[in-house]
């Protein structure tokens, strides 16, 4: 892919050419084309490995709270979607920014593997983007489909996009009666296998020390004792990044459960927008967060007992 | 043998503000008015103390519903620590009614030093609600079931 009409490596490389940074934060290939890893580069030779295609997912912000701390200066590649996570990690002083060199790159949505696979397409050899469609080389030949369906969640309702409204599922849920919301929520997270992996990957979980890895804090064991336990780590999760979660959509993405934890988290952005005015975590790099504000004029908590959705 | 089935006795956990809703049970005891028995009360420096995990905790013990009482808005001993619980309620309350838990087991009220009336029909009244809601059966955690005795 391209920004200005430029290979994004080419970028890269000039990065190094320039001496604008000593390393630089971006992709790499994995085992396979599809799981390109996040990977630190720090000479120019190295960036043969340099990979920016459509399975370039992950967000780079979380790496730089380690990285920016170490001497040297790094240049970082940051998606659109990543920009937001990289200013709410600034603000909270995550970040040294003196000491990284944001670089902004384009990206038109990144492509899900298991959604192609879902499509009956079997032999996967090598997946290439043209625009709007995907030309699949498989050992049975080569096939299409269309990027539109196999984009990751998180692309389908990106914020830089006319994505669709991100809020449906949401709504869906809260119509739902409440034992219908108990049974599903159950369903769901009773898949729960604690890899943590959400926790891991989440850019607004950057505590040294984690309540999750106290083993007195009762919810700390490697797999989930009881029911309880299940939900309250989801729920502890979503409130520790309530007012800060950008929405970049990681949890889900790396859920091997495919758990769809992004929805807790935009329940709660919803009713930020709704309670306290629209909010957008990471929009800049100096605003309050709702959590760490208020008005003298702010809804009782008595709204959730008498506002409408399901009982 | 029969079983025997026993009444359900709820246990309702208050945490109330050590300079408004504390005060203001006091004054609901020396004034004699009623309020259940049923009602554990735990007294914090402010209501914006509580940290959401307490309430989690709560339910996970075997509470069957949280309140928690603080200073009205305004009123702060701290200036401010309300208007922070007040928010942060609100979110914490949203979620755990989103999780599917019944949205009547939670509540904050306001209630001043002055206000015993207030404290009792507050307490009477929510009570009352969990008396109808019955057992917490959603947020219990089982590990914690032999230990509790009502």
């Amino acid at each position: 892919m391209q920004t200005n009409n430029r290979p994004v490596k080419e970028i890269a490389q000039e990065i190094f050419a320039e001496n604008q940074a000593e390393r630089i934060l971006g992709w790499k290939r994995g085992e396979f084309f599809y799981d390109n890893s996040p990977a630190v580069f720090s000479a120019a030779d190295e960036l043969q490995e340099f990979v920016y295609d459509a399975f370039c997912g992950s967000n780079l912000s979380k790496f730089l709270v380690k990285e920016a701390a170490k001497e040297g200066r790094i240049a970082v590649l940051l998606k659109p979607c990543d920009r937001y996570s990289f200013n709410q990690l600034v603000k909270e002083h995550r970040i040294d920014k003196e000491n990284v060199l944001p670089i902004e790159i384009d990206c038109d949505g990144m492509v899900d593997i298991d959604k192609v696979r879902a499509l009956g397409i079997k032999g996967i050899k090598s997946i290439s983007a043209d625009g709007d469609q995907l030309t699949i080389e498989t050992v049975y030949g080569q096939k299409n489909c269309s990027k539109e369906d196999v984009l990751l969640l998180k692309c389908q309702t990106c914020k830089d996009r006319t994505g669709g409204d991100r809020f449906a599922l949401v709504r869906e849920i809260e119509e739902m009666s409440s034992v219908e919301r108990y049974e599903f929520w159950r369903s769901e997270l009773s898949k729960c296998i604690r890899c943590n992996a959400c926790r891991n990957v989440c850019p607004a979980c950057t505590c040294e020390k984690c309540v999750f890895d106290n083993d007195k804090s009762g919810i700390a064991n490697k797999a989930n004792s009881d029911s309880f336990e299940e939900s309250l780590y989801h729920m502890i999760r979503a409130f520790h990044v309530a007012g800060r979660c950008t929405d970049c959509g990681e949890c889900s993405r790396v859920c091997p459960q495919g758990i769809p934890l992004h929805l807790i988290n935009r329940k709660v952005i919803k009713d930020l927008n709704e309670f306290y005015g629209e909010y957008q975590a990471g929009a800049d790099d100096s605003s309050v967060g709702p959590l760490t504000s208020y008005e003298l004029d702010d809804v009782e908590p008595d709204i959730v007992m008498n506002r409408g959705g399901g009982r | 043998m029969s079983i025997e089935k026993k009444e359900f006795k709820p246990l309702i956990v208050a945490f109330c503000c050590n300079w408004c809703s504390y005060a203001g049970a006091d004054l609901a005891g020396t004034s004699r008015l009623a309020y259940p028995a049923e009602i554990k009360i735990i007294r914090v420096p402010c209501s914006c103390r509580v940290n959401p995990m307490f309430v989690l905790r709560a339910f996970q013990r075997g509470a069957d519903g949280v309140i928690i009482a603080g200073c009205h808005p305004g009123d702060c001993h701290y200036t401010s620590g309300n208007y922070f619980a007040r928010r942060r309620m609100t979110m914490l309350f949203s979620m755990l009614d989103f999780f599917g838990i019944e949205r009547e087991r939670t509540r904050v009220d306001w209630v001043s030093a002055a206000e015993g009336v207030k404290f009792s029909t507050v307490m009477n009244d929510f009570s009352k609600k969990i008396h109808e809601l019955g057992e917490n059966r959603r947020l219990g955690d089982l590990r914690c079931k032999q230990t509790i005795d009502r």
